[in-house]
């Protein structure tokens, strides 16, 4: 299409984006995303749910891959669903973003001054602690929480839980504030 | 007003126009057939299979533009709607189908009769409902009716367990219908008319590229004013025929892999394409790097998930087409016919379509040039999915939206029967003409029965070629004549069968036998004909592009 120039073969380069899905708290809603991202190929890298403050609506953060027609899609794709409330990406807007994780890590008591260590400079917290293993609780950036796995894992890490990404933007600007603008 | 959840659900239909429910009870069902029961301002349609009352439904949407209802019950009675929710989806009809569904105190543990339909069809349904409590079934099918119809319109499903369905409900009428998270009314971005009105004028050779989401909006005037206004001719795909009277010069007829030669050259070499309520179907581009390469796109769709999701558009317009349309038409100049138009007009000349004259063996695209001798587009032609469907989209000249009825997306056999059974009862003053192969009619034969029973004049003329012909073309063409699995020539004497019916019954062997039987057939009005035409086996559907092609491999005619 070199004329009209829309580029139909050009393939554009996958990317991490961050979107935040504002859906009506009832059952099934999880289902009915997670379904959609299944059906059209969207990959979920992660997946965060809960209450907001207000009861009736829950809050996902999904991290996805692909380039910027595959997130369009997402976008409006997710948006179509009817409990979906808002679809707000986060790609160009300044974020706060967290992850929380529980890592077990072996701990011979020889090599515990060398781990405590590392959960220092991280400031993260040995919540749990047996004759062979601690569990290091540890928040941060996803790019700090896949840095300390990496320097435990030469101790033997034997279980890690990781909660996903959640995000907010940085600023005054709210994601509820978003919804009454829309509504 | 007190009363139980069945009644209040049969009220709120009515309450909402609703006005004939397609379906088949069961055991969960019972409270809510007993809500029909005494009921003199609702019609109820007994089906003989659930897909049949599903594609009743939807052809009663199609044909009236309000929604179709069906009714089945849970388990197998919920999962047999399947196959027409599906359809319904694919090509965006308003359909709302009731399921019953097992008390709620079971539900999750495997009772008789349990299926998980709202989960089965959560990726085929705009949306659906499973009713917790009775007190919300008011509200619901409110919700589902408006759901359904407005925006770009879908199936939605409402499973209601047999509980509900008996608990006691203060029925109040809902007359406002309020979803948060659903706006269907989009604003149109007025600079992105005044980009496409730009585009037009700048153009030297555009066309329009129509599909059924401009017979969905009820734009054909518009379409028609901004065709007439701009001499800017039209292609339509197999669900935009009708949205402008294929008998005007303006119309170049269906594109695509089975469209005309000149709807398909005009696309290939146009250099702005204006797609109005079109999606890009692959049926419709082919190998999608060729599709009309030279071409800018205006993309005008409601729904603006659409956009961008196939083809990228250079302006897209996303509202309702008839408000597009409307805006387009005032604002754009008047242009007269160029050398772009004579250009298509010559490939018109150069590749006509025609049906041979010259066989005394009988044709399947001859037998439906006949019919539309016979009825010039005033009749609702419903068809099936095959060969015959593609003769009848190239051969049968529509000429009014809303009276072409085909399953174009998920190209469903046995689609045909019930969505005649459902246009003839939600237009009892049309003709209903249906034709069909002799495959996807023994997938909802039973139908036949509705069809008796409810005394619905439909003409069905059976294209019978004794082969899954559509499978048998490709085989031919692109398997070496390899013919398996397609000869379906042992088949009941349907003559016979409509006779043991109760419908009338003819068979056409020749040529000039098709007028008279056809006449015959239209002065039935008390009960269904069936018309045998027992046609040449191996005829193939020209023009075609194999599958995923270019224009380049099209095949024009049958070889000689
Ligand atoms: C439910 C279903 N099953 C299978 C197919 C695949 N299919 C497409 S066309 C066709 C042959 C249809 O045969 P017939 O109804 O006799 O029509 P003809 O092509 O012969 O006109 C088949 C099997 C389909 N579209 N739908
Ligand atoms: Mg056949």
């Amino acid at each position: 299409m070199s004329g009209g120039g829309n580029g139909r073969e050009v393939m554009q380069k996958p990317m991490q984006h961050t979107i935040t899905v504002l859906v009506e708290n009832k059952p099934g809603v999880l289902a009915r995303v997670a379904g959609l991202f299944a059906r059209r190929g969207f990959n979920i890298e992660s997946l965060a749910v809960s209450i907001t403050d207000d009861p009736t609506i829950s809050r996902m953060t999904i991290v996805v891959t692909g380039d910027d027609s595959t997130l369009q899609q997402i976008n409006k794709q997710t948006s179509k669903l009817i409990d979906v409330i808002k679809v707000i990406d986060y790609s160009g807007v300044p974020i706060v973003e967290r992850e929380l994780a529980m890592i077990k890590v072996k701990a011979e008591p020889s090599r515990r001054a060398e781990i405590m260590q590392i959960v220092d400079i991280f400031r993260a917290k040995i919540i749990d602690i047996s004759e062979t293993t601690f569990t290091i609780e540890v928040t941060g950036s996803v790019a700090k929480v896949d840095a300390i796995e990496r320097l435990l894992s030469p101790f033997g890490i034997t279980e890690v839980v990781r909660t996903g990404k959640i995000a907010m933007a940085r600023g005054e600007i709210t994601a509820m504030s978003q919804v009454n603008d829309n509504a | 007003m007190k009363m139980n959840g069945a009644n209040a659900l049969i009220q709120s239909l009515v309450d909402h126009g609703v006005e004939v429910i397609f379906g088949i009870p069961g055991g969960v069902m019972i409270p809510i057939y007993d809500a029909l029961y005494d009921r003199k301002d609702i019609r109820n349609i007994l089906m003989r299979h659930e897909q049949g009352a599903a594609h009743a439904a939807d052809g009663y949407a199609r044909a009236t533009g309000k929604v179709g209802v069906c009714f089945a019950t849970s388990g197998p009675g919920a999962t047999n709607l399947v196959t027409g929710i599906a359809t319904a989806q694919m090509d965006s009809i308003p359909i709302l189908a009731v399921t019953g569904q097992c008390r709620t105190t079971v539900i999750g543990k495997d009772a008789f009769q349990e299926a998980d339909i709202t989960g089965i069809t959560m990726p085929i349904t705009k949306h659906n409902y499973l009713i917790k409590n009775p007190a919300d079934i008011p509200r619901v099918i409110a919700e589902a009716l408006y759901i359904a119809r407005t925006g770009r319109p879908g199936p939605v499903l409402v499973d209601v367990p047999m509980d509900m369905s008996l608990a006691e409900v203060d029925y109040e009428p809902i007359r406002e219908v309020k979803i948060r998270s659903y706006s269907p009314e989009v604003e149109i971005d007025d600079s992105a008319i005044d980009k496409a009105v730009e585009l037009i004028e700048r153009s030297e050779r555009p066309v329009l590229y129509v599909g059924g989401g401009v017979i969905t909006s009820g734009a054909s005037q518009e379409l028609l004013a901004l065709s007439e206004k701009t001499h800017i001719l039209v292609a339509t795909t197999l669900l935009g025929k009708g949205a402008i009277p294929e008998t005007h010069p303006h119309s170049l007829g269906m594109l695509g892999m089975h469209g005309t030669a000149y709807a398909n050259h005009a696309v290939h070499n146009c250099d702005l394409l204006i797609a109005v309520g079109a999606r890009f179907d692959d049926r419709v581009t082919g190998k999608l790097a060729a599709f009309a390469k030279k071409a800018k796109v205006i993309h005008i769709d409601i729904d603006p998930a659409e956009i961008g999701k196939t083809v990228p558009a250079d302006v897209a317009i996303v509202g309702d087409c008839k408000e597009v349309l409307k805006r387009l038409v005032e604002r754009v100049k008047p242009r007269q016919e160029t050398d772009w138009n004579k250009q298509i007009m010559k490939w018109r000349n150069e590749y006509p379509l025609v049906c041979p004259t010259d066989e005394d063996k009988l044709l399947p695209q001859c037998v439906i040039a006949k019919i539309w001798e016979m009825t010039r587009g005033e009749v609702i032609v419903v068809t099936d999915v095959g060969q015959h469907q593609m003769f009848a989209a190239l051969h049968y000249k529509v000429t009014k939206p809303r009276h072409f009825l085909s399953s174009g997306g998920l190209g469903t056999m046995g689609f045909g029967l019930p969505a005649a059974i459902g246009a003839q009862v939600g237009c009892p003053d049309k003709t209903v003409v249906l034709i069909c192969g002799d495959g996807g009619f023994q997938m909802t034969i039973q139908e036949l029965a509705p069809a008796v029973e409810h005394k619905l004049p439909i003409k069905i003329c059976l294209i019978n070629n004794r082969y899954l012909g559509m499978v048998r073309q490709w085989q031919e063409l692109f398997w070496n004549g390899r013919y398996s699995g397609v000869d379906i020539s042992v088949q009941p004497d349907f003559v016979k069968l409509a006779d043991a019916y109760g419908a009338a019954g003819f068979r056409v062997e020749q040529p000039s036998e098709v007028e008279p039987t056809f006449k015959k057939a239209m002065e039935i009005n008390d009960r269904p004909t069936i018309i045998d035409f027992v046609v040449h086996r191996e005829e193939n559907v020209f023009p075609m592009i194999p599958a995923g092609g270019t224009i380049e491999e099209m095949m024009v005619n049958r070889p000689k």
